[in-house]
């Protein structure tokens, strides 16, 4: 149950974007359950995964996220009838978007988490930190921030050719 | 200025054993905004709580965060103590480093770092979070049942006998629907109608119930509390209020000869007719189909024999507005179409069992009737074809139910039960005959079921054969029937003079049309979905609208009639209060901004986005914009994710809120 600890000389910031009613009851239960995991996640409770917005997803990783982990209801079983099926669509495109910008998709999870699944929720929340930290420090969003704001021309060979695909 | 007071707890030992509690305090107590925080062994105690209560009086706090366990745990608890301090009580916001800290982590340097920073987001969060009112809804203390079957009846009278104005809507032009049709009933065999008409005579009796016959739902506007239904009164050709239900235009009919839906085709009736003698209202129909009147211009003989001058060949289709505050659906159920294939359906029908083609292949439905002693036979078994008594019957279950290959993998619920009834009936009345039944499992839960069921093998003595029937044949004036019966692992082939077949329950043919008016979800078969399969059960997910009776699923009578006293109970509890109070957590527009694409109401899983016009002060119209109703939004968000101008905003979930939380890290 509980694995040896290790030192690590990086720590990754991993954010959770989970919905109030199946995946925070989940992560609750793996509280009740004394199960353990890295301490590295940070969640935040949203109603509904529906609600989570992708610009949140790119806000966390500006802000040094390491990891982001995106959890809801199953499928079928959405408090709010199919908030967790618009949501899975969104994310489906907005993935593209994301490797587009260069984030490697390695570092954003989503998954299923039910009420009743803590032992998943460990897991889940287990796998990311230790994928992520294997993957080092997410540097891409910190380079951009300290470049100059960007002016919005397409000056650059890439970003011309990326422009003229879409 | 926000004065943000933060409050550890320590829960005893539960957050403290691995949380540095003091320390967290400390390093919290010096965020910008926060100007007072400490900790507390148990803050959701009465000393916990009057604490939180006195330094909100006294240090002047406008927020609060609580730093405890899950706020599914006493989020509750602590925003009702900042109301009765005088605080808006979404101005408190928990902070989880129980379940989501102490308890999962053991390090005590790593939980406390976590905690910290856990505590540092809910901080920065509170910043945005503002003052939200309580929502309030009135409500229209009148409530509309559709269907006037066993369910309707048992709801209507529920809610009627608790003062509640009711208006009961049913289709046909009498109510007590299949319940009425039913000879005996299982596992007491009390006739059926001697339960169901004073029921029946209740509802049209009760001085709070308002009884539309004949009469369809049309349009359904608005949302809890505050529902507009139109109702469709199907021109009846006689007038409700002169009838005095003699019945000398029925006796004087010279059209006789139209088979009665109510007996299931078999029994015959006039074209001014009531379905059945103990119909509610008593108030004769004329099926303009079968007319003279309506097909020639010539006859009019019920116009003239007619006493109080009633029948009316003029009256037309009428619409009636009614305000409601609550719905509660109970449309029941329909028979499994055997002979034909429905247009468009993924059913396949059992053509293979010749009903349809063998006059006496029956269904249950009409082994009822039969059985009924008000029914076409006067309660005689006959077979349809020649009238004779049969002496040799079988019964075969599971017709349509359970086969996932014929597009129902459902279990009907009540066939086992109705068949081991059928059996009894039928060995009550034919004494020297035998009954067979091929079945497939006995599906008996329910109090007394069982013993019924064994009962009608070991006193009727019904053979029963475990196995399915593989075809069925007309030979002379027998249907062979061939099966296998694979307990014993042989080939069966009785000699039947009659076949009766337990035909799959299925929901009412334009149950899905309904719930499109009614803005409800189904299910692929079009049974109604509850809210909650285990906790809802009689709840749709839209608010205000109930369920009942077998539409939802199939049931049986004890079973539909708790779910109608439960659904009566729902809108007794709606109706308890002038006002619906609701938690403000809903989703606004702000209209400046929106540019009327409406992707939000596509997303809206509610119903709750309507399109509002904005005009100027001559009445121009300005431009289109969503508006979301208070009364109806569940609070998911899923609009504010989807609007593109970001014009959609969910209290207590707004982007500046979350984005505050992000920005925390």
């Amino acid at each position: 149950m509980h694995p040896e600890k290790t030192s690590h000389t990086f720590e990754p910031k991993v954010i959770a974007f989970v919905c109030t009613w199946c995946t925070y009851a989940g992560a609750d239960l793996a509280g009740t359950s004394r199960m353990q995991y890295p301490s590295n996640v940070r969640v935040l409770k949203f109603p509904c995964t529906g609600r989570i917005d992708p610009v949140f997803i790119l806000k966390a990783f500006q802000q040094g996220a390491d990891g982001v982990l995106v959890s809801g209801c199953h499928p079928g079983d959405c408090h709010y009838i199919a908030g967790n099926f618009h949501a899975r669509r969104r994310f489906a495109v907005f993935r593209k978007l994301l490797e587009f910008v260069g984030v490697d998709l390695n570092r954003l999870q989503f998954s299923w988490v039910s009420a009743a699944e803590g032992g998943k929720w460990v897991e889940v929340v287990t796998d990311l930190t230790e994928r992520v930290r294997a993957m080092g420090p997410m540097t891409e969003f910190k380079e951009l921030a300290l470049e100059e704001q960007w002016s919005g021309v397409i000056d650059t060979p890439e970003l011309k050719e990326a422009f003229s695909q879409i | 200025m926000s004065r943000i007071g933060v409050f550890i707890c320590h829960c005893g030992e539960n957050i403290s054993r691995t949380v540095d509690v003091e320390r967290v305090a400390r390093e919290v107590g010096l965020l910008p905004g926060v100007s007072f925080s400490t900790d507390y062994k148990y803050m959701c105690s009465d000393p916990g709580q009057n604490l939180l209560k006195n330094a909100i009086q006294e240090q002047k706090l406008t927020h609060i965060v609580v730093a405890a366990c899950s706020p599914r745990m006493h989020e509750k608890t602590f925003r009702k103590a900042v109301e009765a301090a005088g605080l808006n009580p979404f101005l408190c916001e928990m902070a989880n480093i129980r379940e989501h800290c102490s308890w999962v982590h053991e390090n005590k340097e790593e939980a406390t770092v976590k905690a910290v920073e856990i505590v540092g987001m809910m901080v920065e969060r509170i910043k945005k979070n503002r003052i939200l009112p309580g929502i309030t809804v009135p409500v229209t203390k009148r409530s509309l049942v559709i269907g006037g079957g066993i369910a309707g009846i048992q709801a209507a009278l529920d809610i009627a006998d608790c003062g509640h104005e009711v208006i009961l809507v049913e289709r046909e032009p009498s109510i007590g629907g299949h319940m009425a049709q039913l000879s005996e009933t299982f596992p007491t065999l009390d006739c059926s109608q001697c339960i169901m008409t004073p029921k029946m005579v209740d509802v049209a009796n009760h001085p709070k119930i308002t009884l539309h016959t004949f009469s369809e739902v049309e349009l359904v506007e608005g949302y809890i509390g505050n529902f507009q239904v139109t109702i469709k009164k199907k021109a009846r050709s006689v007038d409700e209020d002169k009838c005095t239900g003699c019945g000398v235009c029925m006796t004087k009919c010279p059209q006789k000869k139209i088979p009665n839906k109510f007996d299931q085709n078999i029994g015959l009736r006039t074209a001014i007719y009531v379905p059945f003698p103990q119909a509610v209202p008593n108030t004769p129909v004329i099926d303009r189909a079968n007319c003279t009147w309506f097909k020639t211009g010539k006859c009019g003989v019920c116009q003239k024999v007619c006493g109080p001058g009633a029948v009316d060949f003029e009256q037309e289709d009428r619409l009636i507005v009614e305000a409601v505050g609550a719905i509660v659906v109970a449309t029941g159920f329909d028979l499994y179409t055997i002979d034909e294939k429905p247009k468009g359906s993924a059913i396949k029908g059992y053509g293979e069992f010749g009903h349809g083609k063998i006059p006496d292949v029956i269904d249950g439905m009409t082994f009822e009737r039969l059985a009924s002693a008000s029914g076409p036979t006067g309660g005689k078994i006959l077979r349809p074809s020649d009238g004779k008594e049969p002496k040799q019957i079988v019964f075969i279950q599971c017709i349509g139910s359970r086969a996932r290959e014929k597009g129902i993998s459902y279990c009907s619920k009540v066939c086992c039960m109705y068949t081991a009834k059928h059996t009894m009936l039928y060995h009550h009345k034919v004494h020297d005959g035998q009954a067979y039944v091929f079945f497939m499992d006995a599906r008996t839960p329910g109090k007394s079921y069982d013993e019924f069921w064994r009962r009608s093998i070991e006193e009727e003595e019904a053979v029963y054969i475990r196995g399915m029937v593989s075809r069925l044949y007309q030979k002379g004036d027998k249907i062979v029937v061939m099966g296998s019966d694979i307990a014993v692992g042989v080939q069966v082939e009785i000699e039947a003079d009659m076949v009766v077949l337990a035909t799959a329950i299925q929901p009412q043919k334009g149950a899905d049309t309904l719930a499109q008016k009614l803005g409800i979800s189904y299910d692929k078969y079009h049974f109604y979905s509850e809210a909650h399969a285990k906790l809802r059960p009689v709840e749709c997910a839209t608010a205000g609208i109930y369920l009942a009776g077998a539409c939802q699923g199939p049931k049986d009578i004890p079973e539909t009639v708790s779910q109608a006293s439960a659904a009566a109970a729902k809108v007794m509890t709606l109706f308890s209060k002038d006002q619906l109070e609701r938690e403000p957590i809903v989703a606004r527009v702000r209209e400046a901004g929106c540019v009327g694409c409406f992707a939000c109401k596509k997303v809206c899983a509610y119903g709750a986005i309507e399109e509002k016009e904005i005009r100027d002060r001559q009445g121009n119209l300005i431009k289109t914009v969503a508006y979301v109703n208070p009364g109806v939004c569940a609070g998911c968000g899923t609009c504010q994710a989807t609007c593109p101008s970001k014009c959609v905003e969910l209290d207590g979930y707004t982007d500046e809120q979350i984005v505050a939380m992000i920005e925390a890290l």
